[in-house]
């Protein structure tokens, strides 16, 4: 593999999403923004006030942390879902297609903007957040290290979705009838010491349960898991998912012929 | 030696077969070779398998059995080298209706490894040469059709191929501009580009290449230069504009003739006459020629024979 071309292939393709992100930042960085504002209005300020403290922590900055990782996650999917599914619906991921940059480029690169994206409106979203309570980051390289593993996971799983869509409603089907529910019940909103036993066990089969603890472990210092396990879990997804979208990619599944 | 003769080929394919899922043999076992420098056609009729071997050729469609070579790069083993040597402009068009035309162009140069100062040097280089430069920073949705058709070869040609492929490029161009592109096509064919053109403008291939492969139904039935392949059409017809509209079609000695509705008169010259001889004859018969047309296009004609004579 020629290492050099890929590094160029990579970066245009980076650079290539990060325009397209801001091209259409209306539909990109502003909806999320604004839920999530919303979201700090009606759960935080109004209903959270009743509820009073969570862990230690009142209840705003408690789901802080959750809100954040939530806007992260589904935007590093959405940017990657969209994106290669687009191109493949336009017809124009044949470029790189016929291009000698490698498939494992196209996936990094692609996956590269996804986590950006994520980025990007997951710093926004903080910076809302800051409007309304006080965030102080106890363990940064913990917070650092899981927003990037957990976008990256759902980076790869949008890539996935793109693959075997075949229109646009198959983009939707897995956030609105996956992603969001698990999002809701990763403990965002609440701690799992709330539930009975048998949800709490329930709770650790769901994955974002370790992304959304791990990263309010990163800010607030508080986690429901233990933070080995979150991160072996973050670092298997992406291992299985990175070697699932190199497997589907190089036998054309979805995209070839 | 087989080696050495396979180096010298921009392509060479060898019992290229493809079926598809739905079980439609699209490809089935074809053999042919390109050399270094051709201006290659390959025609067919719809769904003869044109598209489907321009897409195995450049990786976007999976091939049952067979080998790719480009430049002697295998496509099975050497896939990377192989590709740098092509470019592609496929008959539908595939380009982000909603990026600028520059950054089209710049982006699929990156996809090739070229960065910086090169890369935005070649998309001038080429936005200049199709004559879409100063559209440049405009997208490409408000193109025309036959600036997004240019706008496909400036793209093809960003790293500059080896080996440019161009399937249908003229389709639905007008003739000025289609007439241009032929110019274009025909100087980076003498700058040392091969080129594979399949088209259904048979004039085009006539005019532009000098070897041709046909098509149908999957296999190859004719792969020859186009000189030769012309000789094989031994009668042409031609359509006579008389200064006296004849009654019926006169009798000319050696030559078929037939009076046609608009008053005009074909005449058949088999391989054993020139048009001299049937001057000769018209002259002699006092017949005044206002005018001289070709009925049909050789190639065209050449090409419906050869499809029909398959048909069972």
């Amino acid at each position: 593999m020629n290492v050099a071309l890929n590094a160029i292939a990579v970066k245009t393709l980076i650079r290539k999403e990060m325009v397209r992100v801001m091209r259409i930042w209306v539909q990109t960085i502003v909806p999320p923004a604004i839920t999530m504002t919303l979201y700090f209005i009606i759960f935080g300020n109004l209903i959270g006030r009743r509820i009073g403290t969570m862990d230690g922590f009142d209840y705003m900055q408690y789901i802080a942390p959750g809100l954040i990782m939530m806007s992260v996650i589904t935007n590093s999917y959405g940017n990657v879902v969209s994106s290669f599914f687009g191109a493949k619906f336009g017809r124009h991921l044949e470029e790189m297609l016929v291009s000698p940059m490698s498939n494992s480029a196209i996936i990094i690169g692609h996956i590269a903007g996804g986590v950006l994206r994520g980025l990007m409106v997951g710093s926004l979203v903080t910076v809302i957040a800051l409007f309304f309570t006080r965030l102080q980051v106890q363990h940064l390289l913990v917070t650092i290290s899981v927003v990037l593993l957990s976008s990256t996971v759902f980076a790869l799983a949008g890539f996935i979705n793109a693959i075997f869509a075949k229109k646009f409603d198959d983009i939707s089907i897995i956030p609105t009838f996956v992603l969001t529910p698990l999002t809701y019940l990763g403990g965002v909103f609440y701690s799992i010491s709330l539930l009975p036993e048998f949800w709490q066990t329930a709770s650790k089969a769901n994955p974002i349960l370790y992304m959304v603890n791990a990263f309010r472990y990163g800010i607030l210092g508080t986690s429901d898991i233990s933070i080995g396990h979150a991160y072996v879990i973050l670092i298997g997804f992406v291992a299985l998912l990175f070697s699932a979208c190199l497997y589907l990619m190089n036998r054309g599944i979805g995209i070839r012929e | 030696m087989v080696t050495i003769r396979r180096l010298m080929n921009a392509l060479s394919i060898r019992n290229l077969r493809k079926t598809y899922a739905n079980g439609n043999e699209a490809l089935k076992g074809i053999n042919f070779n390109v050399a270094v420098g051709d201006f290659y056609a390959l025609l067919g009729p719809n769904g003869a398998g044109k598209t489907t071997a321009i897409g195995i050729i450049s990786s976007l469609v999976n091939k049952t059995a067979g080998e790719v070579e480009v430049f002697g790069h295998s496509i099975d083993r050497e896939l990377e080298a192989a590709k740098q040597c092509i470019g592609l402009v496929p008959q539908e068009l595939n380009i982000n209706q909603w990026e600028k035309v520059g950054n089209i162009v710049l982006t699929q140069a990156g996809y090739y490894g070229l960065g910086g100062r090169l890369a935005r040097e070649r998309t001038e280089k080429y936005l200049r040469a199709l004559r879409l430069w100063d559209r440049r920073d405009d997208i490409a949705r408000s193109l025309s059709g036959g600036m997004k058709r240019r706008l496909m070869i400036a793209r093809a040609l960003v790293h500059e191929p080896r080996l440019l492929i161009l399937d249908e490029p003229t389709a639905g161009v007008d003739i000025e501009i289609r007439r241009s592109m032929w110019a274009f096509l025909r100087d980076i064919n003498a700058a040392g580009t091969t080129i594979i053109l399949t088209t259904h403008y048979l004039e085009e291939a006539e005019s532009l290449c000098r070897h041709v492969a046909i098509i149908d139904e999957g296999e190859i039935i004719e792969d020859a230069p186009m000189s030769r392949v012309l000789r094989k059409l031994q009668r042409e017809v031609f359509v006579l504009s008389l200064a006296e509209e004849p009654d019926r079609a006169p009798e000319l000695d050696g030559f078929r003739t037939e009076l046609v509705d608009s008053g005009e008169l074909e005449v058949e010259l088999g391989p054993a006459h020139t048009l001299n001889d049937l001057f000769r004859v018209l002259d002699a018969r006092g017949i005044e020629v206002v005018s001289l047309r070709n009925k049909a296009n050789r190639l065209e004609e050449l090409f419906m024979r050869l499809v029909e004579s398959k048909q069972p």
